[in-house]
C-alpha cells in the first residue's frame, strides 16, 4: 500500500516532470509516429499512465525515456485497435511496431534535435504566416488554444481551425519533420526568426485592448530565442534574442504610471532592467565576434548602444549612424532611413535630420507614415518653426490610429 | 510522394521571345527532365499549348456547355506540368526551384491524393 501522503509527493513530481519534459517527449514523440495528433494522444496517455504506475513503481531513473516509450507503446495498442475497424491502419500500426523492442533514440542529443525539427516544422514558410506563429506557441512552447487565442485578440474557434488546418497541411502537403540542410539553413532560420520576432513584438506593441496578457507572449518569445540559442547558436539567433531582451529590459519605463505611451528620450532610465541589458549586450558582443553581421545583430547593437547611455545626450549618436549605415546596406528600409535620419539629427544637429526626413518623403515612400510625420514635426519645433511643426503633426496625427500614439501626439501638439 | 508541379508564365513573354531566347529555354528545359529522370523523381510531364487553344467543358442540368478560353483572366497562365516522385515536400520544393518556368514565372507544388477504391 502506498501512503496517501507519498502518492501526493509522487503527482507533485509528476507534475515538475510534466513542466520539464513534455514538450521534449512531444517533440521525439512525433518524429517516432510521424503524426501530431497521434503524439498528443500519446504524450496525454503517457502522462496518464505516470500518474497511475509512479505512486507504486516508483519514478523511474530516466522518466524522459520511460515517457517516450510508454507514450509509443499507447500509441501503438491505439492503432492496432482501430485497425480492427479500418484496415489501412493496420500496415500503420506494423510499421510503427517494427524494431518497438528496440530502445528509442531518447539520448539528450537526440532529444535536442527532436526539438528543433518541432521548430522548424511549425515554422515551414509552405504554412501560412498567421499559423506558424500560433502552431509554434501551441507545440513548441505548450500554450493552450485558449491562451494564445487571447494573446492574438482573435476567437479561439478560429485560432483552433488555423491549427488543424496547419497539421492538416504538415500531413497531407507532406512537410518533413528534419532540420533543413546547410543549403536552405539561412533561408529557413530566417522564417524561424521572424516568427520568433513577431510573436515578441505582438507582446510589446502598445497597442491598446488586452494589453496586460501580453507580456506573457514577450516571455514566450524570449523563451523561444534562448531555446534556439542553445540548439543553434548561429549570429542572427544571438542577435535576436539580444534584441528581444534590449527592448523587453526597457517594458516599465515605456509606459507611464496612467498607461500613455512614454518615448526612448523621455524615459525614467533607472526603471530600466540593468540585468537583462547586461545580458543582451554579452550576447551582441558574442554574435559580433563571429564577423558575420545579419539585421537582429546589427539592431541589437543599435539597442546596445542606446542602453549602455546613461542619458540621451551621453549617446554615442556617430556610433548609432554607423551601425545604421551597415544596416541599410545589408537591408535597405525607408523605416530603416528615417530611425538613420533621427539619429543625424542627435548627431549633426535638427538642421541635418530635417534634410534626411525631407529626402526620404519626397520620394513619396513614407507619405502615409505617421512616425515620419511626427519625427518632421518634432526637428521643426527644435528649429524654433512652430507653424511648420503644427502643421506636421497635425499630419501624423490624421495617420495615426494606435490609441497611446494619438494621445501621446495630440500631447505633443498641446505643447506647442 | 507524389507531387504535380504546375508552370505559370506569362504566355505573351513565350510568343514575344526571340528565337535564340526560346531555344535556350528549351534547352534548359531538355536538361531539367534528363536531370529529374537520372534522379528518379520524374514521374510524367507536358508542355501546354497556349489558352487560346482552352476550352472549358461544364455539365449543368445534366445538358454539356463549352466555352472558350481558361476558367479566369490571370496575370500568367498554366503553361505545363511535371508529375514527380520525392521523399517529402523539401524535396520537391528543391525539384520545383529548378524548373525553368520558376524563373520566369512560379511553380505551384500540390501533393497528390490518394484515394482507396470504395
Amino acid at each position: 500500500m502506498v501512503s496517501e501522503e507519498a502518492a501526493e509527493r509522487v503527482r507533485g513530481m509528476v507534475d515538475a516532470v510534466y513542466r520539464a519534459e513534455s514538450r521534449r517527449v512531444l517533440a521525439t514523440l512525433i518524429r517516432l509516429l510521424g503524426d501530431f495528433d497521434l503524439a498528443e494522444e500519446a504524450l496525454h496517455e503517457a502522462f496518464t499512465a505516470a500518474v497511475e504506475r509512479w505512486p507504486a513503481a516508483g519514478i523511474p531513473a530516466n522518466p524522459r525515456a520511460w515517457l517516450v516509450s510508454t507514450g509509443r507503446f499507447k500509441a501503438i495498442d491505439q492503432l492496432r485497435r482501430r485497425a480492427r475497424f479500418d484496415a489501412s491502419l493496420q500496415s500503420l500500426a506494423d510499421r510503427l511496431g517494427d524494431g518497438v523492442t528496440a530502445a528509442p533514440d531518447v539520448d539528450d542529443e537526440g532529444v535536442e534535435d527532436d526539438r528543433l525539427r518541432l521548430i522548424f516544422t511549425c515554422c515551414h514558410p509552405a504554412l501560412p504566416s498567421d499559423a506558424r506563429a500560433a502552431l509554434t506557441l501551441r507545440e513548441v512552447c505548450g500554450l493552450t488554444t485558449e491562451e494564445i487565442a487571447r494573446a492574438f485578440l482573435t476567437a479561439p474557434p478560429t485560432l483552433a481551425q488555423r491549427i488543424v488546418r496547419a497539421k492538416g497541411k504538415i500531413r497531407d502537403a507532406g512537410i518533413p519533420y528534419q532540420v533543413p540542410g546547410r543549403t536552405d539553413l539561412p533561408e529557413r532560420l530566417d522564417t524561424v526568426l521572424q516568427v520568433v520576432y513577431l510573436v515578441f513584438n505582438e507582446g510589446y506593441s502598445a497597442s491598446a485592448g488586452a494589453a496586460v496578457t501580453r507580456p506573457d507572449l514577450s516571455a514566450e518569445a524570449i523563451r523561444l530565442g534562448r531555446l534556439l540559442v542553445e540548439l543553434l547558436p548561429d549570429p542572427e539567433v544571438l542577435g535576436l534574442l539580444a534584441l528581444m531582451l534590449l527592448h523587453d529590459a526597457r517594458r516599465a519605463a515605456r509606459t507611464s504610471s496612467d498607461g500613455e505611451l512614454v518615448l526612448l528620450d523621455d524615459q525614467e532610465r533607472s526603471l530600466w532592467d540593468r540585468g537583462q541589458i547586461a545580458e543582451g549586450v554579452a550576447l551582441v558582443e558574442r554574435a559580433l565576434a563571429a564577423r558575420r553581421v545579419g539585421p537582429y545583430v546589427l539592431q541589437a547593437a543599435i539597442a546596445a548602444v542606446h542602453a549602455e547611455a546613461a542619458t540621451p545626450a551621453a549617446t554615442d549618436w556617430a556610433e548609432i549612424v554607423g551601425l545604421y549605415d551597415v544596416l541599410l546596406r545589408l537591408a535597405p528600409s525607408p523605416v530603416v532611413e528615417l530611425n538613420r535620419a533621427a539619429a543625424v539629427a542627435m548627431r549633426d544637429g535638427p538642421e541635418a535630420g530635417l534634410a534626411a526626413v525631407d529626402a526620404i518623403l519626397a520620394r513619396g515612400e513614407l507619405g502615409e507614415y505617421h512616425l515620419a510625420h511626427s519625427a518632421r514635426g518634432e526637428l521643426l519645433r527644435r528649429l524654433g518653426r512652430r507653424d511648420e511643426s503644427i502643421a506636421a503633426y497635425r499630419r501624423a496625427l490624421a495617420l495615426a490610429s494606435q490609441e497611446p500614439e494619438r494621445r501621446l501626439l495630440e500631447k505633443r501638439l498641446h505643447g506647442l | 510522394m507524389k507531387y504535380l508541379c504546375l508552370i505559370y508564365t506569362d504566355e505573351t513573354l513565350r510568343q514575344n521571345m526571340p528565337k535564340t531566347e526560346m531555344e535556350k529555354i528549351v534547352a534548359e528545359y531538355f536538361a531539367f527532365g534528363d536531370g529529374i529522370k537520372k534522379s528518379g523523381h520524374y514521374v510524367g510531364g507536358n508542355a501546354l499549348q497556349p489558352t487560346h487553344t482552352a476550352t472549358t467543358v461544364r455539365v449543368r442540368n445534366g445538358k454539356i456547355s463549352t466555352t472558350d478560353g481558361p476558367f479566369a483572366e490571370t496575370k500568367e497562365q498554366l503553361g505545363g506540368y511535371y508529375l514527380i516522385d520525392a521523399r517529402d515536400l523539401n524535396d520537391a520544393i528543391q525539384v520545383a526551384g529548378r524548373i525553368p518556368g520558376a524563373r520566369l514565372g512560379s511553380v505551384e507544388v500540390r501533393p497528390i491524393m490518394e484515394f482507396e477504391r470504395p
